[in-house]
């Protein structure tokens, strides 16, 4: 359960992190890539080399859809609902990547924001991606 | 036998030889007692962990976080009988202090978290893999012992 103040935090992080989607997102997924090389597997129909047009494009939309659940948390079920469809019906990511991946993009936060990324914010924003993670897979089984 | 790569030896002896061991062990602590409370269960003698200031401020915590990166200090100068090293102090987590093995995760994440603060852009995506490996086996080692 995210409090108040945590939503706040963590809509106030997304919000500034926006327009600098592209570079957060293809940070995190390179980690994933380099730490976890089984998450690899699902991106064989992708140039996933560093700062490919492909790896900016998607990490984009990824930080993109972080953000916007961001900015109503209580309303998660309903804004990620088309991607709820797309991940169990499609995409069929394993959601053990789900954890792998949240993790790496907290190390580039981390790196992102320095000191910023307090221990405060890092538990609300693990809490968050935790959720949005849950919601992501819900339509699964 | 853990294979490592010389790029993997060396970023290893490169980020803890260049760390501040009473600032990033006190920081990874009291951020697992923030970001993962019920590790709190384990330090029920440390006196206010009330809350994230009261933990950041507590001295308690400050010292066992210093304890902690002395002793991956022994790792890291010993990478290559990590398990051996850790032999005894898996035994003490296990029969004495009795910590369940998944918290060790918990903390190495934190403390991944806090060298990635401190070394931004420099922590690259190797550099981290490199990193989580190190303390995998080390996380490992401590749950060796258990029965």
């Amino acid at each position: 359960m995210l409090s108040t103040k945590q939503k706040e935090l963590i809509a106030e992080i997304w919000g500034g992190l926006t327009p600098v989607a592209e570079d957060i997102g293809a940070d995190a997924l390179l980690r994933m890539f380099a730490s976890y090389p089984g998450t690899k597997t699902y991106f064989s129909h992708l140039d996933i080399s560093p700062r490919s047009a492909h790896l900016l494009s998607h990490g984009k939309k990824i930080v993109l859809a972080i953000a916007e659940g961001a900015k109503d948390i209580s309303q998660l079920t309903v804004t990620l609902a088309p991607l709820q469809t797309l991940h169990a019906y499609q995409l069929r990511i394993d959601p053990t990547n789900f954890k792998l991946f949240s993790h790496c993009m907290l190390v580039t936060l981390a790196c992102h924001m320095g000191d910023d990324f307090t221990p405060v914010a890092h538990a609300a924003m693990d809490k968050y991606l935790s959720a949005f993670a849950a919601v992501l897979a819900e339509k699964y089984r | 036998m853990v294979e490592w790569t010389d790029f993997e030896r060396a970023t290893i002896q490169d980020i803890f030889s260049k760390m501040d061991y009473e600032v990033v062990g006190p920081a990874a602590l009291s951020r697992c007692l923030i970001v993962y409370p019920w590790t709190q269960r384990y330090f029920g003698n440390f006196g206010n962990l009330y809350n994230a200031a009261a933990i950041m401020g507590n001295p308690m915590v400050a010292k066992h976080g210093t304890t902690i990166l002395n002793s991956l200090e022994r790792g890291v100068k010993k990478m290559d009988n990590i398990k051996e090293t850790y032999a005894e102090l898996s035994k003490l987590h296990s029969e004495k202090l009795r910590v369940d093995p998944d918290n060790f995760k918990l903390l190495s994440d934190c403390l991944t978290i806090v060298v990635a603060a401190q070394l931004g852009k420099a922590f690259t995506g190797e550099v981290q893999a490199a990193f989580q490996k190190f303390m995998a086996v080390v996380v490992s080692s401590l749950g060796r012992q258990y029965y």
